[in-house]
């Protein structure tokens, strides 16, 4: 009885903060003229009318598209680099600086650079993800390389296990926890700068139709392309937890 | 002990870089020789460098002096046909049981559908062939230490090194897994070099106990157990072995807490 009830609690404090928060924007947003702060119903109409008209379709599935490949690339040279930079002390060492220099550079600060040598389009947008992932990514590799119990390659080592088994077989799934942490983290970072990334230099996408919007004047179309931002990143999220979740599981990692 | 020396160990000595660029010696003086086919025990309280020696035996440590060999040969690296068993068991938790096992046959390139069948068979050994697909989170620790113990045998080492391998356990499962360990041993006549804690599982185990002392480490006693197998704990030969055990034992402790005292028994009787 009382665990139906929490439950039932547990589902309505969720629903209830939303409530407030449209409630409050509603009331809010009364006092301002539309074209400055557009309320709920208005931002529903604006989603509906790009809904209709085809334009919210296509800048999210070129947003998507974008943050795909720029995340994609971004792993598929990080998680690789990272583990044999975890593997190798000495060069990792070396390369040390270069990380620590590049990495506090915001992704954003690349952009001139960027449009100068890829041109405005999907190019520096990508970049810019790519960037975005590839750091966060690049470290949670390297430090989930190094902390793999040391017990694991003593075994390895004492049934003779070749260097390269060693890496596939042990190094590989060992550290893959840690590095999904890596993933999920690096998820966030890039979805954050897509949106940038094609204000700046996009002729399409999200990030494109609110900068676009603004030249309009079209609040609660601004609005509206953040509210989908906002849930497809939440959508996003959602998806890797389930992912890590299935991945703990047949690591034996679950509680 | 069996007349072949399998393992030889003359003037060891391991000496570990400390702080201040001093160093410390883990264990000094070392001569041991281990028939083929035996069950050694070593005890002595912490600190006094079993696992130490029984790590440069397996070779995953270097001696700074005196090293060891097996079967005539220098111990330079770890080997598949010397398997050391840990306390934690070492199991690779991304993979199933029976991947686990699988795991030092495939190193050693045995064919897929022997290394199977070879693997089923080693957990049927053990008991676990029904656990075979599960992963080693969803077993007690007493199963977790059979399929480590399934992964050695597997590969058919002619030595098992195993160092405290149930001190993680409780009375129960300790004592079962001694018995089974007992009978597996019995069974496949592989030489056993076995570290503990605790002097009764020395006794029920060893056919030889080997104490050791810290301050530096070293042997202070070779204690032969001759006891048939099983053993019987509750005997009156048992608790004879336990209380000249825990006579040397005291002794030990005393050098420990005052190693500049003249404690007799210090250096010992050796065998
Ligand atoms: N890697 C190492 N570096 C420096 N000193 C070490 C190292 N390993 C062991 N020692 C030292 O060598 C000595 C013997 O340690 P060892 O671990 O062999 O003892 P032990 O008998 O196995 O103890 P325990 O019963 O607690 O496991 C200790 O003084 C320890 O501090
Ligand atoms: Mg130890």
């Amino acid at each position: 009885m009382l665990v139906t009830w929490m439950r039932l609690g547990a589902m309505a404090l969720p629903s209830a903060t939303l409530t407030v928060f449209v409630g409050v924007w509603y009331l809010a947003a009364g006092y301002y003229p539309p074209e400055q702060f557009p309320g709920p119903q208005a931002v529903a109409l604006a989603l509906v009318e790009l809904t209709q008209d085809g334009t919210l379709w296509a800048n999210t599935w070129i947003s998507l598209a974008r943050f795909a490949g720029g995340y994609l690339l971004a792993v598929a040279v990080a998680m690789p680099l990272g583990l044999l930079l975890g593997r190798l002390p000495l060069i990792a060492r070396a390369l040390d600086p270069l990380i620590q220099v590049l990495r506090p550079i915001s992704p954003i600060a690349w952009f001139p650079l960027a449009v100068l040598w890829f041109g405005i389009g999907n190019a520096p947008a990508i970049y810019i993800i790519f960037l975005a992932a590839f750091f966060p990514v690049l470290l949670t590799t390297i430090s989930a390389v190094r902390s793999i119990p040391a017990i694991y390659l003593k075994v390895a080592t004492n049934f003779g296990a070749r260097p390269a088994m060693i890496f596939l077989r042990i190094i590989v799934p060992a550290a893959f926890p840690g590095i999904m942490v890596g993933l999920h983290i690096a998820v966030g970072t890039a979805w954050i700068h897509l949106v940038a990334g094609e204000m700046l230099g996009a002729q399409s996408g999200l990030g494109y139709m609110i900068v676009d919007a603004r030249n309009f004047l079209r609040t609660d179309v601004i609005i509206a392309g953040m509210l989908v931002v906002g849930l497809l990143g939440l959508a996003i999220y959602q998806g890797m937890r389930a992912l890590e979740r299935l991945i703990g599981r047949r690591w034996g990692l679950a509680q | 002990m069996t007349a072949e020396p399998k393992i030889l160990i003359t003037g060891l000595e391991k000496r570990y870089a400390s702080s201040r660029n001093g160093e410390q010696v883990a264990v000094t003086g070392v001569d041991l020789t281990i028939g083929a086919g035996e069950f050694v025990c070593l005890v002595g309280p912490s600190g006094c460098g079993k696992t130490t020696l029984i790590q440069l035996m397996a070779g995953f440590e270097q001696p700074s002096r005196g090293r060891p060999t097996i079967d005539g040969r220098a111990v330079t690296q770890p080997d598949p046909d010397h398997i050391m068993i840990f306390q934690d068991y070492g199991l690779f938790p991304w993979k199933t049981v029976l991947d686990n096992v699988l795991f030092g046959l495939e190193a050693r390139g045995v064919a897929p559908g022997h290394a199977r069948t070879r693997a089923l068979e080693t957990l049927e050994l053990v008991g676990l062939r029904a656990a075979a697909a599960k992963h080693p989170h969803e077993l007690s620790g007493g199963m977790k230490q059979r399929v480590a113990i399934a992964r050695a045998l597997a590969v058919k080492p002619s030595v098992l090194f195993m160092d405290e391998p149930f001190a993680a356990l409780d009375t129960f499962t300790r004592l079962r897994l001694q018995d089974e360990l007992l009978g597996l041993w019995q069974a496949q006549r592989s030489t056993v070099v076995f570290v503990t804690h605790d002097l009764d599982e020395a006794i029920a185990l060893g056919q030889r106990v080997v104490l050791m002392a810290a301050g530096p480490g070293h042997i202070q006693r070779i204690i032969p157990i001759d006891l048939p197998y099983p053993r019987e704990r509750t005997s009156d030969e048992f608790a004879r072995y336990r209380r000249e055990l825990f006579a040397e034992f005291h002794l030990v402790h005393q050098w420990a807490a005052n190693p500049g005292g003249d404690v007799e028994g210090r250096g010992g009787a050796g065998i």
